[in-house]
């Protein structure tokens, strides 16, 4: 009888993981980061100690800001959390993930960037639609460059739905498909876009005339902004595990095979962990690109994708 | 029980009748607004119910009409292709009649509402009559109808210049499209019988005669440039910005929802189903140009500052990936690959309803704006949704839609169309493995650009403060506009909701015309869940997501709502500058500035900065003039060298005349010696 359960306790145990981890994930990239600029760090659940904080401070809204203002950070969350429950972390054997596909995701996460953005525009002031703006044009050449990407992978697996993906992955290998390697090129400069870290944005600067997505959460505070950042830890999270899942799933627990799950989770913390060093190599040895010019950055992810999908269909 | 065919007819009759009420009620306007909004509201349910049954059953009947000219009587014929037409035309009909209620009330007092109620009622019988002829004569006839009464549409406030010139282009274009299209009829119609008789003008002939494959192509290419002049396709679709602002808003609801679809009709109709069976390169033809219209056309969206061009541009972009959808279809059709034809014509099809009533939603919402404030750039809006309680939520609904975001309706078609493509490695030929990719990546370049386009509509239209001079006295409209937005917005929702049921109603289409269909796969795992193709290779299922999405915002907020942290209202932090005006805010223009870096190789731009100096010194400006001037260089491209070719042809021949009576005379003398010699 508890053979019937398994898969919806590993869907409780897959949203547990994502949001505890994600936390723990920048948490540990804050201390990297840290330790190789010679500073000394706040701790892995700091981000934790930080988002219990948030929770328990009162709210403060602007005298304009409207129902779409106070209703976001609640979709937001909703949608990434929606997101995290549909990708494969430590099992491909997620009910779930029948209900939303590769093409689904990248639209929930369409979903929660659009009422960001118009959070961004609500309290009429200048760095909210600077911060709107400048997020669309990113998203807009992001967007189609990790459907590409993702579409790459989905041909080379036959399939669209995400366990199903992962499970084919497992079989094949990477460095033999030249379709995939474009893909991976891509997807590693997209998921630095869509995740808001340096060349492209500065997830802890100050300066206002800097920021891409802090500039939309800017009037932010207490509960609101507590989901807020959550919820953008949760998309550090999911990016990474999506990648990891698709190109580098092995060690996941496969269909019917629960009893992998430890291994799994170490594996998983393993990977993520070495992600997270490389994520601050990264960070710490380029410097953030002038606005424009992450267009040319997002063409170059467009082209490697989209040259991806070419070389399935003509070399395979 | 009447048949679908009796509903459909009915419904004609009595959008002609209602069209004559005017004439009777011209004085007592505020009755006449509410009895025909009522009136056309019940005669497009019967056209929707009549299409709704006649999709269902999958059958076709037909009839004959004996008036026309002798020995040419008129043919009518209900298919399920016609059917499903015919149902989104009946549907955005009912909402768009039940705003028109409370819409026209503006006009009164002002203007008569006279033509604008004969000519629309006159327009839903012509589309309605285009979709169930069965012969050339008839089809052409409607289609005249159906111009002709959007022209006097379009042309109603006739006292502004740029209304009459918008009115000029589109009937222009339209009857350029028309020609070609009589043409295509012409060279199908008569290589039936050799060129010899005119006898073989009904669809039935032409559908089984067998002409020559060049023909059959030259027939083709006129329907579908012809078509395509009528659909918005670039580089036809200039007439479509111009048209639809120009046309009062609940016109260009029904222009832009229905309007466009029926000209899709015409390509469907003679692909498919006249022309025979569809080559390789139509479909890859039908490809391209959507391609190219998707995405210029949302480009050209991005840069616009008045709500109802942007929503235009955006309709040339929505045909774009109709077509692509029908391009990919004709492709596999060609390769006898049945049921992914039937995927990709699904696609089609779904798109089209999805798009009529998510941007008959937008243009009603539009249309509320405009009445509300008399305003209709965005540059002088803002801050509405705290006056307008109504019109911001449903508008939102319709951007959500049309950025293609779930649980909405927009999303489920463009899912469809990119399962269809990745579908394609099937495909054998090595022309298409090249396109293909290409293809697929320019309309998720497209679906990416309309979410921006959308969020810079919604933002700047009802988010921030109001950025107008004057003051802001909008206040929400009148119940009937209310309440057909939020039928429309409740059938985005469902139609978002319940895929698998609308893809069972409408697979009778694609068995009528490519012999296939999804309808059995599609909900093989249960109604729950679409899966197109086989549940190991996609699916999607719209009503968990929402659910789950609905449950853990509501869960969540209930929990945060019961502790006890405090919501206080403060002035805006904005990072402590004290003193934001209005005019800081993002507008328009400032929006679809990266667009204009990045993109700007598409457009014509002219952008000028001049600092007006104090008249002390002119080191000290006192104000700044910014002018920006977009323009579409489909207009240098296409245009300008026709109009100056024809203008300088028709300077050239009227050098033949001299204005002397004698030199007239002596034309008349060599003409007829002509004609006596060689005749």
């Amino acid at each position: 009888m508890t053979m019937q359960y398994y898969p919806v306790l590993i869907e409780a145990l897959q949203v547990v993981i994502v949001l505890l981890g994600a936390p723990v994930l920048v948490g540990w990239v804050r201390m990297v980061k840290c330790w190789t600029q010679g500073r000394r760090s706040a701790g892995l659940l700091q981000p934790l100690r930080d988002i219990s904080k948030l929770l328990v401070k009162d709210t403060v809204l602007a005298r304009n800001a409207s129902w779409v203002f106070t209703a976001t950070p609640y979709i937001v969350f909703g949608a990434t959390l929606m997101a995290g429950a549909i990708i494969p972390v430590v099992s491909a054997d997620l009910p779930m993930a029948a209900t939303a596909d590769i093409i689904a995701l990248v639209a929930i996460f369409a979903v929660a960037r659009f009422f960001t953005a118009l959070a961004g525009l609500d309290t009429g002031t200048a760095f909210g639609g600077m911060g709107t703006s400048r997020e669309m044009m990113v998203s807009s050449l992001a967007e189609p460059a990790v459907l590409m990407s993702v579409f790459t992978v989905s041909l080379v697996s036959h399939s669209t739905s995400l366990s199903y993906m992962v499970h084919e992955m497992t079989t094949v290998s990477l460095v033999l498909r030249p379709s995939l390697a474009f893909a991976l090129l891509a997807f590693i400069l997209i998921a630095i876009a869509e995740t808001g870290r340096i060349p492209v944005d500065n997830p802890s600067t100050h300066l206002e005339l800097t920021m891409i997505h802090e500039a939309m959460v800017l009037e932010y505070s207490g509960r609101h902004l507590a989901l807020m950042e959550w919820a953008s830890m949760m998309k550090l999270f999911l990016f990474s595990a999506l990648g990891i899942s698709l190109f580098l799933p092995w060690g996941i627990a496969g269909i019917d095979d629960p009893a992998m799950i430890p291994w799994a989770l170490l594996a998983l913390t393993g990977k993520l962990a070495l992600l997270g060093v490389l994520l601050v190599l990264v960070e710490t040895g380029l410097s953030k690109m002038r606005i424009f010019r992450v267009a040319e950055f997002l063409g170059m992810a467009f082209l490697l994708a989209t040259l991806g999908m070419l070389s399935y269909f003509i070399l395979e | 029980m009447p048949s679908p065919f009796d509903l459909v007819c009915v419904s004609i009759a009595a959008f002609l009748l209602i069209s004559l009420v005017p004439a009777l009620l011209a004085r007592h306007q505020s009755f006449l607004v509410n009895f025909t909004s009522l009136l056309s509201a019940g005669a497009s349910l019967l056209a929707a119910t009549g299409g709704f049954l006649s999709v269902l059953t999958g059958g076709a009947e037909a009839m004959v009409l004996p008036i026309g000219l002798p020995d040419l009587p008129f043919y009518m014929r209900l298919d399920p292709l016609s059917g499903f037409f015919v149902t989104i035309v009946g549907l955005l009909g009912f909402f768009v009649s039940i705003y028109s209620a409370g819409y026209l009330r503006g006009f009164l007092g002002r203007r008569s509402v006279a033509p604008i109620i004969v000519f629309c009622n006159v327009f839903m019988a012509g589309m309605l009559l285009v979709l169930v002829a069965a012969d050339a004569y008839f089809f052409m006839v409607s289609w005249e109808l159906m111009a002709v009464s959007s022209f006097f549409l379009v042309f109603f406030e006739d006292e502004l210049v740029e209304n009459r010139r918008a009115a000029f282009i589109y009937i222009l274009i339209a009857h350029i499209g028309a020609i070609l299209i009589l043409l295509s009829f012409g060279i199908m119609a008569g290589s039936a019988t050799g060129f010899e008789s005119f006898s073989a003008y009904t669809f039935e002939a032409m559908r089984s005669a067998t002409p020559t494959p060049l023909w059959t192509s030259i027939a083709f290419a006129a329907a579908f440039i012809g078509f395509a002049a009528k659909a918005g396709v670039i580089p036809l679709h200039v007439w479509l910005p111009e048209a639809h602002p120009a046309a009062p808003s609940n016109v260009s609801a029904l222009m832009s929802g229905v309007m466009l679809k029926t000209a899709v009709y015409g390509i469907l109709r003679v692909g498919f189903d006249l022309a025979g069976e569809p080559e390789l390169w139509w479909g890859g033809v039908v490809l391209v140009f959507g391609l190219v219209s998707a995405v210029l056309g949302i480009l050209y969206a991005l840069m616009q500052d008045d709500i109802k061009r942007l929503l235009a541009y955006s309709s040339v972009e929505n045909i774009g990936i109709t077509l692509i959808a029908v391009g990919l279809s004709m492709i596999f059709a060609f390769e006898k690959m049945n049921t992914l034809s039937a995927l990709a014509l699904a696609a089609a099809l779904y798109h089209m309803l999805n798009h009529a009533v998510f941007k008959g939603l937008l243009f009603m919402g539009a249309g509320a704006v405009l009445h509300a404030t008399h305003e209709r750039s965005m540059e002088r809006l803002g801050g509405l949704i705290h006056k307008m309680k109504w019109t911001a939520p449903l508008f939102l609904v319709g951007c959500l839609a049309a950025s293609g975001l779930p649980p909405f309706n927009g999303f489920v078609s463009e899912w469809l169309i990119f399962q269809s493509f990745l579908l394609t490695p099937a495909l054998p030929g090595r022309l298409l493995n090249v396109l293909i990719p290409l293809g697929a990546a320019a309309l998720a370049l497209a679906a990416a650009l309309s979410a921006r386009g959308f969020v810079k509509v919604f933002g700047i239209t009802f988010l921030g403060h109001w950025r107008g001079r004057k003051g802001a006295e909008a206040v929400e409209v009148n119940r009937p506009m209310r309440a057909a937005m939020v039928m429309a917005a409740l059938s985005c929702l469902a139609l978002g909701i319940f895929p698998t049921h609308v893809i069972g109603w409408l697979d009778s289409v694609p068995m009528s015309l490519v012999g296939g269909g999804i309808g059995m796969t599609a909900r093989s795992s249960g109604w729950l869940w679409l899966t197109p193709v086989a549940a190991e290779r996609a699916s999607y299922s719209a009503p968990l997501v929402f659910i789950f999405v609905a449950v853990v915002t509501g869960v969540i907020y209930l929990a945060f709502r019961a502790r006890r942290a405090r919501v206080r209202r403060a002035p805006f932090w904005d990072c402590g500058f004290e003193k934001m005006t209005p005019r800081m805010q993002y507008t328009a223009t400032s929006m679809s500035m990266p667009t204009r870096r990045i993109f700007g190789f598409v457009f014509i731009i002219r952008e000028s900065v001049k600092a007006v100096a104090h008249q002390a010194s002119p080191l000290f400006p006192e104000k700044y003039v910014y002018r920006l001037k977009v323009r579409d260089r489909v207009w240098n491209w296409c245009y300008k060298p026709v109009a100056d070719a024809s203008f300088s042809l028709a300077r050239s021949v009227g050098r033949l005349q001299r204005g002397r009576i004698q030199v007239y005379l002596l034309y008349s003398f060599v003409t007829l010696v002509l004609l006596l010699v060689f005749a």
